[in-house]
């Protein structure tokens, strides 16, 4: 058995390679697996850490003053506050991008939807559009984009109190990009200043993209867009927009996939690389053997075969409900990999709530665990010895409701990749 | 509760009540999609919740405004043929590259390489018209595997002749072959033949005894590998596949060279089924026939075993398919699993001509088999040369894709990046890949020479 590592982590998401970092950064042999794509793609981007409490009270101002109070089997109080600050450091320095680390204090930052939602931590990209601040705001819109309206943000943001004058205008993006035009085409356009058609003469895009907007400004100190301000050159792109625009340029983060999302990955993996940490993508880990409750190797299926991946110590971050890292049939509700315990109601109609936005039992589904992160069994006991688990696979927070996703999946991440590799040497 | 346990007055079964739903009382399935030999890719329709992340994959939406992208291509494109008898194949379908990026990012399992193979053999068959420019063009590239057995016998000839301007002008002109491509070189002397002199399996097999006497293994250990060369190897690039062979033999394996046609790789790209089936054949009887004896096939090109391991089972119902497949890998890949090769070239060192800086491109066929990072791991501790990724784009070329006149500056366009990392990136004008043709359009775009993985491991361990 030829592939083998110190600290093996299954899943690639936010907590993923959050894991795989802390673990690489304390020294540990690191490798990491995942099925597909990081799920970060399909994120906003922003990091929270709280916005509200279980009971729905938030916005929260200081999310780190309400952990202390959340219910037990929360994983903040499984790794407690300090780590939780420790863990949040790890991502500052992992991620310069960011924003928010000057204060324990949420921002709130527009949504695509026109709320304004509490976050802990947003792109540089984003951080011109924070609400708090009191500059009046131009929001562009693209006629060819369906997914951001940007009277309808504008009306919304109005509508919940924004202390500042807010405007939607909507141009046409030049080349007359198709309607399904994807994310990634707009984002290279603007990257490069490509040139595109315009009255049937090639102009670059973003040049001509500026001169447009500019005819819709009307004294703003600030644009926002749809998060499509470049993919590899965004920090270039946002730039020279706003030298030309004279006003502060920012994106306002969108549903999947999102390139605030995209770009996050791609740091993440970056990051992970300068650590020495190993990392692959494509095949499914199936299966697992273990001999008196200790893991000796998961299995990967390549197309067919089953190939052993041996570790000291395993970390599970293959997500909740969404992510595949929980799974249920009419049966129950289980954990595919090490069908680690799973607590549910037999009576599948209890997993849920007759109200849409009521408090669904099923947003906390996920393995419960000892103060180290071990998956525990119905009993009580601990599942195996050197499995952790870390993010969403965690039951006992709705992070949809608490707005936490990104904090929890930071936190125990952290936690489990140090505890592993402290285990593992 | 269960749906069968429920509590349901037949009285009121026509009142929903979303708690004790009054299903399963008289239900009869229907069969919505009656018998049929066609593909049957409902289930990946359905899985299908549109996130979009196979169309931020995709290199071709990136650069091509016309083209609607993998989501359409695959499940959308499904979904309207199913709602009436008269939606056809959108000839967009041709603009995909095949790279299957879209395939391998799917969050639900939507088999979108599968969709798209079906969907494009279905329109050439359908929709193109078999006298057009378009479909014997196609043709040709697709079976570029006759075309270079035919070379193969006047090597130098063939070389100087398909390079030769004027012919290349008239290529272009009649055949939409853009003239600003190069002809790779056929060489003097094909795998094939110099396998032969070797001794084939008999001689293999003394190499490899030999070997593990030196290695402390047990003289007739069970190590044999069944050798699926693929053509480019075979006619243009011998000293790829002549590594393989020296490696696994140092190794303690014994190498046996099979029967075998092309993999299928540009057939499926180019919607010629019927040909990739024919080539298939031939090459799942001889596989599975060295696997029931307990042989594992390895592929040097990444495209050939993808096609063993992935689109013949989806595509393919042959006798022995799926047992091919599920013991077919990639050659580096095979040797990572089985033997400690991350030690001995981390213990390694190399010198001359390959103590160089690699620009190493993963291949789209590569990443889709989740071997993209693998080169860049295995090389890292070797004394002596760099390995430096040049980052996530497509190379382009996609086989025959970038052969074809009308698709040259779109494949030209997709590459920009790779060819941008690769100078930026690299001091040595080297680059490495494990794909023929991302090699050529590598080449093509800088200059530098490239490198099959292989052929360094042979330098590091061997030489």
């Amino acid at each position: 058995m030829a592939i083998d590592s110190d600290v093996l982590v299954i899943g690639g998401g936010l907590a993923g390679l959050t894991s795989a970092l802390a673990a690489a950064r304390s020294g540990a042999d690191v490798r990491l697996v995942s099925y597909k794509q990081s799920t970060l793609r399909n994120a906003s981007g922003l990091i929270d850490v709280l916005g509200y409490t279980p009971d729905g009270d938030g916005p929260l101002t200081d999310p780190y003053g309400s952990i202390p109070d959340l219910p037990t089997e929360h994983p903040y109080r499984t790794v407690g506050l300090e780590t939780v600050r420790e863990a949040m450091s790890l991502f500052d320095e992992a991620a310069p991008q960011y924003q928010g680390e000057h204060t324990d204090t949420n921002a709130l930052l527009p949504t695509h939807g026109g709320t304004v939602k509490p976050t802990a931590r947003y792109p540089a990209a984003a951080s011109a559009g924070v609400a708090s601040d009191s500059r009046d705001m131009l929001l562009v819109g693209l006629e060819a984009m369906t997914d951001f309206d940007a009277g309808h943000v504008a009306a919304h943001l109005e509508a919940a109190g924004v202390p500042f004058d807010v405007r939607g205008e909507t141009v046409r993006f030049p080349g007359d990009l198709k309607y399904d035009a994807k994310v990634t085409r707009y984002a290279k356009l603007l990257d490069e200043n490509g040139k595109v058609s315009v009255d049937g003469t090639k102009r670059p895009a973003r040049t001509e993209f500026i001169e447009r907007v500019k005819g819709k400004l009307d004294g703003e100190d600030r644009v926002g867009f749809p998060a499509i301000l470049g993919d590899t050159n965004a920090a270039g792109v946002r730039a020279a927009m706003s030298e030309e625009l004279g006003a502060d340029v920012f994106e306002v983060p969108m549903g999947p996939p999102s390139l605030p999302g995209l770009r996050l990955e791609d740091r993440l993996f970056e990051a992970l690389d300068e650590a020495g940490g190993m990392f692959e993508t494509g095949n499914p880990v199936r299966d697992f053997e273990a001999d008196d409750g200790h893991v000796e190797h998961v299995l990967v299926e390549k197309n067919g075969a089953m190939v052993p991946y041996s570790a000291d110590e395993f970390i599970l971050a293959t997500g909740g409900l969404v992510g595949k890292g929980i799974n249920s049939d009419r049966e129950g509700v289980f954990e595919p990999i090490f069908d680690c315990h799973i607590t549910h109601s037999e009576d599948r109609y209890d997993w849920f709530d007759t109200e849409a936005f009521g408090d669904h039992p099923f947003a906390s589904f996920g393995v419960e665990t000892d103060s180290t992160l071990r998956p525990l069994d119905d009993s009580g006991s601990v599942e195996f010895e050197n499995l952790r688990a870390a993010g969403a696979v965690l039951g006992g927070y709705d992070f949809a409701a608490e707005k936490s996703g990104s904090g929890v999946s930071i936190a125990t991440g952290y936690e489990a990749g140090n505890t592993a590799t402290m285990e593992a040497q | 509760m269960s749906d069968a346990e429920s509590n349901i007055n037949p009285a009121d079964e026509t009142e929903f009540e979303p708690t004790a739903p009054n299903t399963g009382e008289e239900f009869e399935p229907v069969d919505v999609f009656p018998d049929s030999d066609d593909f049957d890719l409902r289930p990946g329709a359905d899985s299908c919740y549109k996130c979009s992340t196979c169309d931020t994959n995709c290199p071709v939406a990136e650069v091509d405004d016309e083209f609607p992208g993998p989501k359409f291509q695959g499940p959308e494109q499904w979904r309207l043929k199913q709602a009436d008898g008269e939606h056809t194949i959108d000839d967009s379908i041709m603009d995909c590259s095949n790279c299957l990026r879209c395939d391998s990012s799917c969050p639900s399992g939507v088999p979108l390489g599968q969709m798209h193979n079906t969907a494009r053999g279905e329109y050439v068959s359908e929709e193109l018209d078999t006298f057009s420019v378009e479909y014997i063009r196609n043709r040709i590239l697709a079976n570029y595997r006759t075309s270079a057995w035919l070379a193969s016998k006047f090597p130098r000839t063939s070389s100087f002749f398909m390079n030769f301007g004027p012919v290349r002008w008239m290529m272009d002109k009649v055949l939409k072959v853009p003239k600003e491509r190069d002809f790779p070189p056929f060489a003097k002397e094909t795998f094939q033949q110099w396998w032969k002199k070797q001794g084939g399996a008999a001689g293999s097999k003394e190499r490899a005894q030999e070997s593990r006497r030196r290695r402390g293994e047990p003289v007739d250990a069970e190590k044999k590998v069944a050798y699926f060369h693929g053509c480019y190897s075979n006619y243009n690039t011998p000293e790829v596949a002549k590594a393989l062979v020296n490696v696994y033999e140092y190794f303690g394996y014994e190498v046996v060279v099979p029967e075998q046609k092309c993999s299928g790789t540009p057939m499926f790209a180019n919607g010629m089924l019927d040909d990739a089936r024919r080539h298939a054949e031939v090459n799942v009887s001889s596989m599975s026939d060295l696997v029931e004896q307990g042989y594992d096939a390895v592929a040097s090109c990444t495209s050939c075993s993808l096609a063993l391991r992935q689109e013949y089972p989806e595509l393919f119902d042959i006798d022995g398919v799926d047992e091919v497949s599920d013991n077919t890998f990639e050659s580096v890949e095979y040797l990572r699993i089985h033997e400690d090769i991350r030690g001995e070239l981390e213990d390694a060192e190399v010198s001359g001509e390959l103590a160089a800086e690699f620009g190493y491109h993963a291949p789209c066929h590569a990443r889709n088999q989740g071997l993209e990072r693998q080169a860049v791991e295995l090389f890292g501790e070797l004394e002596g040369a760099e390995i430096e990724d040049v980052g996530d784009s497509c190379s382009g070329i996609s086989g025959t894709y970038g052969w074809k006149s009308e698709k040259y500056e779109k494949s030209m366009k997709i590459a920009d990046e790779m060819f941008e990392h690769m100078e930026e990136g690299t001091d040595s004008e080297v680059g490495m890949t494990e794909c023929p043709t991302c090699a050529m359009q590598m080449e093509h775009g800088t200059g530098y020479e490239i490198r099959h993985p292989m052929e360094l491991i042979e330098e590091a361990l061997l030489e």
